[in-house]
């Protein structure tokens, strides 16, 4: 029994920080919301953990291939030197072979469950890792377009799987986490510009400048605001669900105006923040337009 | 600053649902100058309330602040009076419009004195109207009785808002820990005050 604790211990410590928890928890949720919104019954429990189950493995593998690639610039970074690759608590090989093993069972799952859902599944993993991380990430500021792309990906999968079929609704929701992935990515790029410039990783802040960064995060949350408007009008959400949409993107916009007018790093860290508790509401309520 | 505590936090997003369950669920069957003016009011609460879980006290320091939480009491007030004084809409309407401008340009623009008693003027009318309108509603049985809780609310959010009001103008009745210690807890308590008085309209 104690030999098993200490086994669980070891493989907790070794592998979970390998897997960002709050990221991946947050796209899967993006995903189911994505089944959701198509008034599947809830009660069809097999799909619901195929899908939970599909998601969570290519998403959880897709970030430790990430991870395992950058793990060189990781080191390098303050605040991804602690990542076990960093510190050499984990080895490379092991890392890659546990990413291959969870992108591989989790597409494959995906691929059964249903074959477009299984593509896209796919598609998101492959713009991760090889376009956004491999190829793009080192050389241009604007990689973070493909890493917005394939965050996406998951609230279109879910959608796919719930309808059958490509619709406006799952395009607009997954243009809706394409807006939104700036936000989130931008804000760590300023709030870190030291690390990424000690790391030589492109950003928009060193590429450009602060203002314009906090422009376009400013923007491209108002057309997060409006993706996801448009895609809860075509779910049908009722009156009332709007209205608390409706008045939450106002609460995004109202902060990504102040961060313009008086920026300081607690504005945008807010900005940040709210953007992501905004992200996870919108889900939630598409969750609800299905139940 | 006072930091804030989990428990803030905690008091603070229950609030936030409660103003997330009024707007979803309790405007219902409403005109649509209420249904808005509700959804208003609410909605700054929520999203009040969800700043300051992430910012802390500190983001109360803002000017836009005290400008947007205006809009609580004046737009509650014009929901009520769209509700059950309809005749009075259009003047109050106009108030709340020349109320709302008044202190957005006064804080940027005129002396601290100048901009409080505006605050305080455009916050006592908002706010007696919502303390007595409802009350004065339930004692003519034009409502149900509980209704008389929205006029509580309204006492409360105009104790918070005269304690916020003096605080900024550098005259605070109390002592500013305090005011923040007691903020969250006095939010929840007119929140649930309003959800559960609308409830009985």
């Amino acid at each position: 029994m104690e030999k098993q604790k200490r086994l669980f211990k070891h493989i907790k410590s070794k592998y979970f920080p390998l897997v960002k928890s709050l990221q991946t928890a947050l796209l899967l949720i993006t995903g189911i919301a994505g089944y959701m919104s198509a008034r599947c019954p809830v009660h069809n429990i097999p799909t619901v953990l195929g899908l939970t189950g599909s998601l969570l493995l290519s998403i959880s593998g897709s970030t430790v291939l990430n991870m395992w690639y950058d793990r060189d610039i990781d080191a390098i970074m303050p605040r991804t030197s602690k990542r076990p690759l960093s510190t050499g608590q984990t080895q490379p090989k092991e890392a890659l072979i546990f990413g291959l093993v969870l992108s591989v069972i989790g597409i494959a799952w995906a691929l059964l469950l249903d074959p477009l859902y299984g593509v896209i599944i796919f598609a998101g993993l492959f713009f991760d890792v090889v376009v956004y991380t491999i190829w793009l990430k080192r050389r241009t500021a604007w990689s973070i377009i493909w890493g917005g792309i394939s965050g996406g990906m998951p609230v279109l999968a879910g959608r796919v799987l719930g309808t059958g079929q490509i619709d406006w609704v799952g395009i607009t929701l997954a243009m809706g986490v394409l807006f939104w992935i700036p936000t989130h990515i931008l804000t760590f790029s300023m709030r870190y510009h030291d690390d990424y410039q000690k790391a030589k990783v492109p950003t928009f802040p060193s590429t450009y400048s602060f203002q314009t960064t906090r422009l376009i995060i400013a923007v491209s949350s108002v057309l997060a605001t409006l993706a996801f408007g448009a895609a809860s009008y075509g779910v049908g959400l009722t009156w009332g669900f709007l209205r608390l949409l409706i008045v939450l993107s106002a609460g995004l916009f109202v902060l990504a105006v102040q961060s313009l007018r008086s920026p300081s790093e607690r504005i945008t860290f807010g900005l940040f923040k709210y953007a992501s508790l905004y992200m996870l509401s919108a889900m939630l309520l598409m969750f609800f337009t299905g139940v | 600053m006072k930091q804030i505590s989990v428990l803030d936090r905690i008091l603070l997003l229950i609030t936030g649902l409660l103003a997330a369950y009024q707007i979803s669920f309790g405007l219902n069957d409403l005109n649509t100058l209420s249904t808005w003016s509700y959804t208003v009011g609410f909605g700054v609460l929520l999203v009040a309330g969800l700043l300051l879980i992430i910012l802390g006290f500190e983001g109360l320091e803002n000017q836009i602040v005290v400008i947007v939480s205006t809009l609580i009491p004046l737009s509650i007030s014009l929901g009520l009076v769209a509700e059950h004084l309809p005749q009075f809409t259009t003047p109050y309407l106009i108030f709340a419009i020349l109320g709302f401008a008044a202190i957005a340009i006064t804080r940027y623009t005129a002396e601290g004195k100048t901009a409080t008693i505006i605050l305080a003027l455009t916050h006592g009318i908002a706010g007696s109207l919502i303390t007595f309108l409802p009350i004065i509603l339930s004692i003519q049985g034009k409502v149900s009785g509980g209704y008389f809780l929205v006029g509580i609310a309204g006492a409360l959010i105009g104790v918070g808002g005269l304690l916020l009001a003096f605080l900024k103008a550098g005259k605070p009745i109390l002592s500013q820990k305090m005011i923040l210690t007691v903020l969250p807890a006095l939010l929840l308590l007119m929140t649930s005050a309003f959800v559960y008085g609308f409830s009985f309209r």
